[in-house]
């Protein structure tokens, strides 16, 4: 078990230098950042200052180099931009995110398993094709055209909600919050439903089709000849054998939202990461898209680890040591 | 249900079972006239949305039932280019199809191979893939989309390997974590005594069964590969303005939102809409009546 | 008793009221990168700063200089101006405003570590700062530099008080933010808001709001929603889309004025040969570039229906241009009027210039910078095609644009500059390529006319106004007709807020909450 961890965090370390050295010769393909933050105004002289200011000058090898070896000691550098440390800048705006994201994560747990369990147990009733024909819209529709609806109904043509930003923050454990309070809350309604709606989409379309393939199986069968109630038959046999692909989906689709909140936090002037990440790469501000990208590598690294781990808890017929 | 069993090929078999749906059956034919339209556009549409010379900004924004100058009548409205709406949705069909079909089968292709033969081989070749697949699914797709159409540039053809290399290896580690099940089922004990050669086993037995997830995952990935699509345009990155997909379409006519002006996302809106939900539908009802433990 | 409490009650109401409304929030297009005011020559950190700070001399709403930190300026001899200072200023530390903060400055300017873009740009030409005494700076120059009040316009002054080196993270935090303006500033997340409280010491005049949030929402569909919504109260950078039906709805009034940014075409002549993104009419190589013939640049630039784009893609927020600044802008030449729309005269100057089937072009574009830039280009393509001129139209994204436009890749390619008069642009932009000198440092296209130069060292080196006036009015005439570059439109700058309230639109894109109030 130890040997296998250590082996996953070793490979895990490989992943991110490859993935650094990508974004180091990607970066350097596409354009100089001095070339787009600088003054028009600017001379050459101005021009060539800055570019030793950032250290630009050097070979990209040797920018890497120094990377590297800053790294190595917990420096990932300064941003291009905002001369502040990259883990600093992602750090700030994570909770915005982190929030946003796990809530989206609850609603479509919270809509989608139960919705789906009831498509699934009844395929052919009314409600159970509703809710089928509704799943398609929730991953038909591009999310920025459903952000924008949703700020022209509730915010501009019925005034319920805030159109944009994020509301009142309350401290806790030193980092601000906005899901402590009513106007934090109310301004994450409408982003975290538009991150929630793909995924509540997939969530119910995944549950119903294990439960439509669960039941037929001889297990269920006899579970039930054995006179267990339909509720335990559905909650401890039919749950046990659907969460396989449920959990990998929502764990895989964590890191995703995370991802895509790129577009809802664009839409809706959320000020979180992944912002920032767009206008870094916008600029090339190189630093924060390295730091970034290293983070998200690590959380999805950890997040592939624990969907294993819960593999081998919810079916002991797979084996970690079998897969090495 | 009762059904003749005697004397059928698989393939009518097939057919009839696919055919209990009706609303299954709707969205093949539209599958089917979008397709028709997408590979006729030249034929069918009024104008070439695509060439500069047939435009004039003078007929922008025009309402839904205007008439142009030269007397060519805009049945959709047209866009801030004078782009007749009618002709840019059909040639829009055709790249958002091309782009979401095809994506989605190379990166199906190459992704579903590579999570069998990691589950079916095990040792250093599944560790191998499976590290590919890790590193792949390290990067949230939007962001690689966005990198690799940062450095390559726009282009539909850039759009579509973009979207390959960020999809392949959901579908790798979908047809793994089922064939791990799968293989240690009986049959396939049963067809290793039987020492069948290895691609039957893989392709053969492992494989159909392994299907339902795939089908799944295979028609939301076309659903999301044409909105990633649409996501990439939006955001600046998909196709070329002056080729636009019916994503750019609507990312065009969102600023036109507020303004009233509904037509230039409106009406594209709904095309990407009826597309994506029929072959959605489709999917669904392959998915039944594929998969080997629901027959009845 | 009943009734007193009554009253008492009602005025507590109405001084909350008041209270609220005395609180505003104002949203940006885009995000600042520091608070310190020296650390980027960008426009949104301008904006940010211009309410914390104040500088030597100020623009106003029309872009004519007008006393600020300095009362009044003057050039004693070819090489030294004069600076008359403001008495009784107080910094928000509570230090008194005197020549040595003015001497700190420049001194600190070109010393921020890491700079993107340093401001020292402006602040380089000045070679010593004497003070005579605590309200007076004399400046001096290597030569003669007349422009000198223009680049003050843009040096934001700072306390001596934050001593050797301040770092930026500090003007960030807060702890370094100190100015002498209207507002202080209490907190700032960076990409999300800052905080600011009125500064009742400021020597401007009284400003309406005791509160200030400025929010970043660089989404133009979000920021017109958060203004119809009510969550904010003034906007800047009105999408044009949104101007008609803005102006037809009720709960908001729009301010507009015509800006200082050109948006233009760059012809390319760096390449004599054949270039890379011109074929002939049947996509053969050509032996030359076609854009070093005068008449081929006449015809693209003829051929622009100017009026067209500003109406349907501008959505008339925009005037058609044929110079660098509009009438009222230093510089303007009368009579240099956008070129007339003739595809026929245009048709026939390709033929006389060897082009009778046309060419072949690519025209580019970024498609994330400027307003409209997309459609503009798309528009130019229609236009250029019915001369016979079959356009491809390809807009990028900005770091990859600018990185090959750096290049000289482009053959004809669109840019936005905002020219706060009109010498700036004959210096940096139409003058010959000349790294050691520092000017036509933005000459993209590599245009060189030996007419031309020799005309801006003259005007470079002239400290009379009228005779500057003469020369750059020459000059000007003399770019144009040779098509140094291809003039497009000057941008409107355009504001939305809620009704009730009045703002003084800026030919500089800031946006100054000083000059918002209540409507009379």
């Amino acid at each position: 078990m130890t040997s296998w961890l250590l082996r996953r965090l070793i490979q895990a370390l490989f992943v991110v230098l490859a993935m650094t050295v990508i974004v180091f010769l990607g970066v350097n393909v596409i354009g100089n950042p001095v070339d787009i933050l600088i003054s028009p105004q600017a001379d050459q002289a101005e021009r060539a200052r800055a570019i030793i200011a950032l250290g630009l000058d050097r070979p990209i090898w040797e920018q890497y180099a120094t990377f590297l070896w800053n790294a190595v000691q917990g420096d990932l550098g300064k941003s291009f931009v905002f001369n502040e440390p990259a883990l600093r800048l992602i750090a700030s705006r994570m909770p915005a995110t982190i929030e946003l994201a796990v809530t989206a994560v609850l609603l479509s747990i919270v809509l989608g398993i139960p919705l789906g369990l009831y498509a699934g147990l009844r395929p052919n009733s009314t409600g159970g094709r509703l809710i089928m024909a509704g799943s398609i819209f929730g991953f038909s529709l591009p999310s920025f055209w459903v952000g924008l609806m949703l700020i022209m109904v509730f915010a501009v043509q019925l005034g319920w909600l805030p159109s944009t930003g994020r509301g009142q923050t309350e401290t806790l454990f030193g980092i601000p919050w906005s899901f402590l309070t009513r106007d934090g809350l109310a301004h994450m309604v409408m982003p975290a439903t538009n991150l929630a709606l793909g995924n509540i989409a997939l969530v119910l379309r995944l549950t119903r089709a294990g439960v439509r393939e669960t039941l037929p199986l001889d297990y269920i069968k006899f579970a039930r000849a054995k006179g267990l109630s339909p509720a335990r038959v559905l909650a401890v046999h039919v749950m046990k054998n659907i969460l396989i692909p449920i959990v990998t989906v929502i764990g895989l689709e964590f890191g995703s939202i995370i991802a895509f909140a790129v577009v809802t936090e664009s839409v809706f002037a959320w000020p979180g990461m992944g912002k920032l990440i767009i206008d870094s790469i916008n600029v090339l501000d190189r630093p924060v898209i390295v730091a970034y990208l290293m983070m998200i590598v690590f959380l999805f690294i950890a997040i592939n680890l624990i969907v294993d781990l819960l593999y081998t808890v919810l079916d002991p017929r797979v084996r970690l040591e079998t897969r090495e | 249900m009762p059904r003749p069993m005697n004397e059928e090929t698989p393939f009518a078999r097939f057919r009839a079972e696919f055919a209990e749906s009706a609303l299954a059956v709707l969205g093949l034919v539209v599958v089917l006239i979008v397709a028709t339209l997408a590979l006729l556009a030249p034929l069918l549409a009024p104008q070439n949305p695509y060439d500069l010379a047939q435009l004039d900004i003078m007929d922008g924004r025009l309402a839904p039932g205007s008439t142009s100058a030269d007397g060519l009548t805009f049945w959709l409205g047209t866009d801030d280019q004078g782009r007749d709406m009618l002709s840019g949705i059909i040639y829009g069909l055709r790249i958002s199809l091309g782009v979401g079909i095809g994506s989605a089968a190379i990166a199906g292709i190459i992704g579903a191979s590579l999570g069998l033969a990691a589950a079916y081989f095990g040792g250093r070749i599944e560790t191998a893939i499976m590290r590919l697949v890790d590193l792949q699914l390290s990067f949230p797709a939007i962001l690689v989309a966005l990198m690799i159409l940062a450095v390559l540039g726009k282009g539909v053809l850039n759009v579509m390997l973009a979207i390959t290399l960020v999809e392949w290896a959901r579908y790798a580690r979908t047809a793994r974590g089922a064939a791990l099940v799968e293989r240690r089922r009986e049959y396939i004990e049963a067809a290793e005594c039987l020492a069948l050669p290895r691609w039957r086993l893989l392709f053969r037995h492992l494989l159909p069964n392994c299907m339902p997830p795939l089908i799944v995952i295979g028609t939301i990935q076309i659903a999301r590969a044409i909105t990633l699509e649409a996501t990439l345009s939006f955001l600046g990155l998909g196709v070329p303005i002056t080729e636009p997909s019916l994503g750019l379409l609507i990312a065009n006519g969102y600023q036109y939102m507020l303004s009233g002006k509904y037509w230039i996302s409106f009406y594209p809106g709904i095309a990407l809409l009826l597309t994506i939900v029929s072959i959605n539908l489709v999917g669904d009802q392959l998915r039944d009546v594929l998969n080997p433990r629901l027959r009845r | 008793m009943a009734i007193r409490l009554a009253t008492a009650l009602a005025a507590l109401m109405l001084t909350t009221a008041a209270a609220h409304a005395q609180s505003v929030i104002m949203a940006m297009s885009s995000s600042p990168t520091a608070i310190d005011p020296h650390y980027h020559t960008f426009n949104p950190n301008e904006t940010v700063d211009i309410h914390i700070y104040d500088r030597l001399i100020e623009r106003d709403p029309q872009n004519n200089l007008i006393p600020g930190l300095a009362l009044s300026w003057t050039m004693i001899d070819d090489t030294t101006w004069e600076f008359k200072l403001r008495q009784g200023v107080k910094f928000h530390d509570g230090s008194p405003f005197t020549a040595a903060d003015v001497a700190y400055t420049f001194a600190r300017v070109p010393t921020v570590v890491n700079s993107p873009g340093s401001f020292s740009i402006y602040t380089k030409t000045v070679i010593s700062i004497e003070t005579p005494d605590p309200f007076t700076v004399r400046m001096k120059t290597a030569a003669i530099y007349p422009l000198l009040p223009i680049d003050l316009t843009n040096v934001f002054i700072i306390p001596k008080n934050l001593g050797p080196n301040p770092a930026t993270e500090d003007f960030n935090s807060g702890k370094n933010a100190a100015g002498t303006g209207a507002f202080r500033m209490t907190a700032y997340k960076a990409g999300e808001r800052v905080e600011l409280e009125r500064n009742d010491a400021w020597w401007g005049p009284k400003t309406h709001w005791q509160h200030l949030t400025i929010r970043m929402i660089p989404n133009d569909g979000a920021r017109t929603a958060a203004l119809l919504a009510g969550d904010v109260q003034l906007i800047e950078f009105v999408p044009t889309a949104d101007v008609a039906r803005l102006r037809a709805d009720k709960r908001v009034t729009l301010a507009e004025t015509a800006s200082l940014r050109l948006i233009y075409l760059w012809l390319d002549r760096s390449h004599t040969g054949p270039q890379p993104f011109i074929t002939g009419p049947n996509g053969e190589a050509l032996a030359t570039n076609p854009l070093n013939d005068l008449r081929v640049r006449q015809a693209l630039t003829m051929a622009i229906n100017r009026p067209a784009i500003v109406e349907r893609v501008m959505e008339n927020a925009a005037y058609a241009a044929g110079q660098f600044v509009g009438p009222g802008t230093w510089g303007h030449t009368p009579g240099l009027n956008p070129p007339i729309h003739d595809p026929a005269r245009a048709k026939a100057l390709l033929s006389e210039a060897g082009y009778p089937n046309g060419f072949r072009i690519t025209l580019h574009g970024p498609n994330d910078r400027y307003v409209n830039d997309g459609k503009i280009i798309q528009a130019i393509g229609q236009m250029w095609s019915r001369i016979g001129v079959q356009t491809t139209v390809d807009a990028i994204t900005w770091p990859n644009y600018v990185a090959r436009a750096n290049k000289q890749e482009f053959a004809a390619y669109l840019v936005g500059w905002g020219f706060p008069e009109a010498t700036n642009p004959l210096r940096s932009l139409v003058y010959t390529f000349s790294p050691a000198k520092g000017w036509g440092a933005v000459n993209r296209a590599r245009y060189s006319n030996p007419h031309f130069d020799a005309l801006v060292d003259k005007l470079m080196t002239t400290a009379d106004d009228t005779t500057r006036e003469r020369l750059v009015q020459q000059a000007n005439q003399l770019a144009m007709n040779d098509v140094a570059l291809v003039p497009l439109h000057l941008q409107k700058n355009i504001w939305a807020m809620r009704t009730g309230l009045s703002f003084v639109p800026r030919a500089d894109e800031d946006t100054r909450v000083m000059d918002l109030r209540p409507a009379p």
